[in-house]
């Protein structure tokens, strides 16, 4: 038996198999204990949190489903062994397969039934002449573009874009009759309670956002299987289809950097806070020395020589997707390692400030061990810090990737990233007519991903640290008293009052 | 005469939260030409915000929302902000409380002065420069003219509130409004500042609006009093008549809960306030000191009081003295019941300095007596602490009088590095040579001024910091020198407990982890609470005890340290402490940070786990009221070095060094008539990285002879218990160590 496909799991693929594993634990943890639970309430409460989360969302699941790879089986009648194509797919392909396969000739804009350049047509009578030649796939089923296009595309929008609202409409319905059976209400009631905003969760700005979102996507979808929404570039290529690709590229590049630069900088900074002396002086120098060489050199010399020891051993790879994705996961490090020291420098300046707080010195008062003092003492009070900077750097490392791109040490040119789009199209920024669509397109979905990848780690950072959270949450208790909810906010003053006395 | 400035009705409001929080509800006031006004409260009550009020410079989310703010007649809330800035500096000055952050590190002295030179009076050059050296002369600064162009880290604390002063006098003002102008500064520097401001006053005859939560500093420096209390001014009086029977109980409570020796020796705890102020976002319906008043009754909490006659020109908003309540019955009669019990509290201190200065001799068999009556009053708390429940064994109480902790030469010096190899160049000599003793469940207090080295004696004693040399033997066994972790198994015996309850809980670690850490560190689960010879308590009971034990529900052990106040927060570093069951606590200044009515709730519950467990108390302080209170035996130190020791009877009530006496006689003292005489020290504590030759006190001393100039005093005895480090005394010839010979007799 054989089957129709062979799956594939690339280096990077592997690693975020791994970090959702790790986040699904850290979830399953978190449930079960209800100290940790109660930060990520408070998050849950926040409404831009909540509206950004649920773009977030979609996002990543675009980014996962772009992580599952697999080869395809090629037709082989001759031979009864299987033979598996050399092109590794995600399964963001397979649903996208009509943006992947129409290819036009060249550039053409959102929207068009031309090519976006003349060319020389050769007339039946054998005259030529020069003209827009209409595009293979794009608005091809217009008998008279002119004329019908605009009417055509505002149906088919309004058309998905009614789509999308009812399938809002029947989530609406279904979270309803859910919160509604959860806390024994009735359906109705529950409903005006979201529209009112009156939940414990902010289910009316998520459902805003989501209604935004669907209508959107629907109305995209049912645009984008006749026409090519967001252009061509210069191969024809359809350029919604590569912005798509690129959020996965863009979200590795982000996740793993960070991933990859945490151990160095919250290693090294604490422990360069902590101990102080030599060991203070040690990893002193090292990121001194290190943050001033330049970084784009040190990455210049790395990726270049990993791409001749590449070059050199072509048999170490057995399709283009897997070299290019080794690539990938090259540059994370390298990006890793550079940037490390940023981050160590903010903990170690936090930490030698922590060190001296009281209640460090009453640990070691305690004997508390070195290392149980960090982990319990210091890293908690310095995860704001940590998280900041990896949300700060998430949107820098996404612009790295297309600065490196830009000098061509940054991806592999058969990957199609922010990066690469970018730099495709600032090529043809200087032309004119102008091609403005593929910059606009990529600008806009980085945009989108780092804003709202921005507000969520905001809504966070508030929740999470206990000293920002005192005055908002103490107001917000004092007008919800009416609705008696959340006893255990209950200020403890009240209860202490009576047993003051010893 | 009509009042210079009138406050009527005024209310502010802070936009916190959801709930606008009433910072300031409906206080009218008047203060008059010349005179000083203090306004006294616990923090929260509301009274900067009413400083900062009449300034208008509030912060962004305050508002004023009712009243008027005249001066000489004038409305200032009727201004706009342009005239604002002719008033402010001009007619009203302010000076704030932390000398360090209200002036600008960045401009010399005399450019921050001259800045409202030139705004009020468009001074400039030669002429601007001549007005400045005045004013700094005037403030006291010495060497003023070298000084005026040097920078705000280049002077001490005293001095920078000296600048600030001058900078408020610059403008010649009618009204000075002081908000907590010493409270960061020591008792001798204090001292220094007040009588500064009194004699500023009675030259330029300007008002003095001064606020405070410092009796003592009322009592010096005020000739009215207002009392506020969550936003609103509870009662107004005359010194004179606020001092001998004050009247509402909120002030009634503050001054029982006063520390002093009249209490320790009627052997009664202090009394306390339960509770905190309420939150000031709430609505009021009754009495806002109705749930802490011992008095109240159902009126109290359904009618806000209004104000009630006393004496003429001595109101207060309490239903007690409203003649025409149906409760009248009630009523305190005032003078009698009052009197006794205050003026025997209040007043001790002030026998104790007049005794030290005018009556030493005479009243020596006097003091004799106190000592043996407090013997008397500790054996039998001794007796109390057998008896206990969770008592002390036989075989301890048999080990009670030995001596527990003994501290020999101490010395921590700590290197000051330049260039760019790190040379040594130096060392800050912060401890140079501390020897002590603590007997077992005895008190000592380490009373010295800030930058004295009493922090890192209690630091180095638990090894937090190394010393540098000396030796501290706990129960025998020497802690210098020992390996981590051989020191880690000793570590459950001796505990700290330190100043500010806000920064010594981590806070992101629930008051269950607080509190496990140390016993979790130690492995001493199963033995809270001293229960060896209980049963020991299934896991997570014992938490549970220990909260109970320092006054805390057990529920509240979810909970973070934020969502607790002050005093609350220093109950669990409390618990966290006994936690691993300590024999030696050593509290480093721990109610300095709390309101006074706090600091009664602590000190008494230190003083009853003392009682009941046991425990000695090494007791780091500034607060002489408190040592009189606390402690059995009190040290002395002044720039690293213990100058005097003995019983708390022997060195406050008798003290022998000039510096222990300079020291007590500057402790503000509540006192109608203030005749005692301070003794002035100049200038500041000189910087410990390069002590004065000779006797460190010599710069500063009234008594300097050629001889402190020359070598550091050996030991003079006074008893088997005193003694102290100076040459006005006959030296004795073993004089390395300040060791007193029979410190465990009084025990």
């Amino acid at each position: 038996m054989s089957m129709l496909f062979k799956p594939v799991i690339l280096w990077t693929d592997a690693l975020i198999y791994l970090l959702v594993m790790v986040v699904l634990a850290f979830v399953w943890y978190v449930r079960r204990n209800e100290h940790m639970l109660a930060p990520w309430r408070r998050v849950g409460h926040s409404a831009s949190g909540m509206a950004a989360l649920t773009v977030l969302v979609f996002f990543i699941a675009i980014g996962l489903l772009d992580t599952v790879h697999f080869r395809p089986a090629v037709e082989n009648s001759g031979n009864s062994e299987k033979v598996y194509s050399v092109e590794v797919l995600s399964l963001l392909d397979v649903i996208a397969e009509p943006l992947r396969t129409r290819v036009e000739k060249t550039y053409s804009a959102p929207f068009a039934a031309h090519l976006y350049a003349r060319e020389t047509i050769e007339l039946p009578d054998g005259g030529q002449i020069r003209e827009f030649p209409r595009l293979q796939f794009g608005g091809a089923h217009l008998q008279n573009p002119a004329a019908q296009l605009a009417a055509d595309v505002t149906w088919r929008a309004a058309a998905g874009a009614g789509l999308g609202v009812l399938v809002w409409c029947v989530l609406v319905v279904l979270l309803s009759a859910l919160l509604a059976r959860r806390d024994n209400e009735r359906f109705l009631p529950t409903l005006s309670a979201i529209r009112r905003g009156a939940t414990e969760i902010p289910w009316n700005a998520v459902l805003v956002t989501l209604v935004l979102i669907l209508s959107l996507l629907g109305a995209a979808l049912a645009l984008s299987t006749h026409y090519h929404i967001f252009g061509t570039d210069k191969v024809g290529q359809d350029v919604f289809y590569q912005s798509l690709k690129s959020i996965r590229t863009g979200l590795v590049i982000g996740t793993l950097t960070t991933l990859m630069m945490l151990p160095f900088a919250l290693l090294l900074g604490i422990m360069a806070g902590y101990f102080r002396g030599w060991v203070d002086d040690v990893i002193q120098y090292i990121y001194t020395t290190l943050s001033s060489i330049p970084g784009v050199l040190l990455i210049a010399a790395a990726v270049l020589m990993m791409q001749v020891y590449m070059e050199t051993h072509p048999e170490l790879f057995d399709t283009i997707a897997a070299r290019a994705d080794l690539r990938l996961l090259f540059l994370c490090i390298i990006l890793g390692v550079t940037s490390w020291t940023g981050l160590c420098r903010l903990l170690r300046g936090e930490t030698l400030k922590l060190r001296e707080m009281e209640y460090i010195q009453a640990a070691h008062a305690f004997g508390v061990s070195h290392w149980r003092i960090i982990s319990r003492h210091i890293l908690p009070n310095v995860m704001h810090i940590v998280l900041i900077a990896t949300v700060m750097d998430f949107s820098g490392l996404v612009l790295a990737e297309a600065v490196l791109s830009y000098v061509g040490v940054g991806v592999d040119p058969s990957m199609i990233s922010f990066g690469t789009m970018i730099n495709a199209a600032r090529l043809e920024m200087a032309r004119e007519p102008m091609v403005w669509w593929a910059l606009l397109s990529a600008f806009s979905f980085m945009f989108t991903l780092v804003l709202s990848a921005n507000l969520f780690a905001d809504a966070v950072q508030d929740a999470f640290d206990p000293r920002v959270r005192t005055w908002p949450l103490k107001a917000g208790k004092l007008q919800r008293t009416g609705r008696g909810e959340d006893p255990e906010t209950k200020p403890v003053a009240a209860a202490v009052k009576d047993s003051s006395s010893p | 005469m009509s009042p210079l400035l009138q406050i009527d009705n005024l209310e502010t409001i802070l936009h916190t939260g959801a709930t606008p929080v009433r910072a300031v509800d409906g206080i009218t006031l008047q203060i008059l030409q010349g005179e000083t006004f203090a306004l006294l409260g616990e923090s929260g009550c509301g009274k900067s915000m009413t400083a900062l009020s009449i300034m208008r410079l509030l912060p962004e989310a305050g508002e004023i929302v009712a009243g008027s703010i005249k001066i000489g007649g004038e409305d200032l809330l009727l201004l706009p902000e342009a005239a604002m800035r002719n008033v402010r500096g001009k007619r009203i000055s302010m000076i704030f409380q932390e000398p360090m952050l209200s002036l600008n590190p960045v401009m010399t002295v005399a450019e921050q002065i001259g800045e409202v030179l030139q705004r009020h009076f468009n001074l400039r050059g030669a002429a601007q420069q001549q007005r400045v050296l005045e004013l700094l002369n005037q403030v006291g600064i010495p060497d003023a003219e070298r000084r005026m162009t040097e920078y705000p880290f280049q002077f001490s604390g005293g001095m920078k509130q000296r600048v600030m002063i001058a900078m408020a006098l610059a403008g010649e003002p009618e009204l000075l409004i002081a908000d907590e102008p010493t409270t960061a500064l020591d008792v001798t520097i204090q001292a220094q500042v007040l009588e500064l401001m009194r004699g500023l006053q009675k030259r330029s005859n300007m008002a003095i609006l001064l606020i405070t939560h410092d009796l003592g500093v009322v009592a010096e420096m005020a000739q009215r009093v207002a009392v506020m209390y969550a936003g609103e001014i509870v009662e107004t009086a005359t010194r004179e008549d606020f001092f001998r029977s004050p009247a509402h109980p909120y002030s009634r409570k503050l001054f029982a809960a006063l520390p002093g020796r009249a209490k320790r020796r009627q052997g009664l705890g202090l009394e306390m306030i339960s509770g905190n102020v309420p939150p000031l976002s709430q609505e009021f319906v009754g009495c806002r000191f109705a749930d802490r008043c011992d008095h109240a009754w159902d009126l109290c909490r359904t009618t806000a009081p209004g104000w009630s006659m006393v004496v003429t020109g001595h109101q207060v908003r309490c239903h007690l003295f409203n003649p025409d309540c149906s409760f009248g019955s009630k009523r305190w009669d005032l003078p009698e019941s009052v009197r006794p019990e205050l003026v025997e509290g209040l007043g001790f201190t002030v026998r104790v300095v007049r005794q030290a200065h005018h009556e030493r001799a005479n009243e020596q068999s006097g003091f004799n007596q106190d000592a043996g009556s407090m013997i008397h009053s500790s054996s039998n708390s001794v007796k109390a602490a057998e008896i206990a429940p969770q008592g002390i064994s036989a075989a301890q109480s048999a080990a009670f009088n030995s001596e527990l902790l003994r501290v020999t030469d101490l010395k921590v010096y700590f290197p000051i590095h330049k260039g760019l190899m790190k040379r040594v160049i130096g060392y800050v000599k912060a401890v140079d040579g501390v020897s002590l003793t603590i007997a077992r469940g005895k008190t000592l207090a380490l009373v010295g001024e800030s930058g004295c080295g009493k922090t890192t004696v209690g630091k180095s004693i638990l090894q937090l910091i190394t010393p540098t040399a000396g030796s501290v033997r706990y129960d025998g066994l020497e802690l210098v020198g020992l390996e981590r972790k051989q020191l880690r198994e000793k570590r459950a015996e001796f505990q700290i407990i330190f100043q500010d309850p806000y920064s010594s809980l981590n806070p992101r670690m629930r008051i269950i982890d607080i509190i496990e850490e140390g016993m979790n560190a130690l492995n001493v689960r199963g033995k809270a609470g001293r229960a060896e010879h209980q049963p020991s308590l299934p896991a997570g009971k014992e938490v549970d005890a220990l909260l109970q034990r320092v006054g805390l529900p057990p529920e509240t052990k979810w909970r973070y340290p934020h969502e607790f106040s002050g005093g609350q927060r220093q109950r669990i570093a409390i618990a966290r402490a006994l936690a691993v069951n300590p024999r030696l606590l050593i509290c480093d200044e721990p109610t300095s940070a709390l309101d006074v009515s706090v600091q009664a709730q602590i000190l008494n519950l230190l003083k009853e786990l003392q009682a009941s467990l046991g425990l000695a108390y090494l007791f780091i302080t500034h607060n002489i009221s408190v040592v009189e209170y606390f402690a059995d035996e009190v040290a002395v130190m002044y720039l690293g070095r213990i100058v005097e020791w003995g019983s708390v009877d022997e060195v406050l009530g008798n003290p022998k060094h000039p510096y222990t006496q300079a020291l007590l006689s500057a402790v503000p003292v509540i006192e109608l008539n203030p005749k005692r005489e301070v003794i002035r020290l100049h200038g500041d504590l000189p910087s410990p990285a390069n002590p004065p030759a000779g006797c460190h006190f010599h710069p500063r001393c009234p008594h300097a002879m050629p001889v402190c100039h020359e070598t550091y005093p050996g030991t003079s005895s006074f008893s088997s218990t005193h003694t102290a480090r100076c040459y006005l005394y006959p030296q004795q010839q073993n004089s390395s160590t300040l060791q007193p010979e029979g410190a465990e007799t009084i025990a």
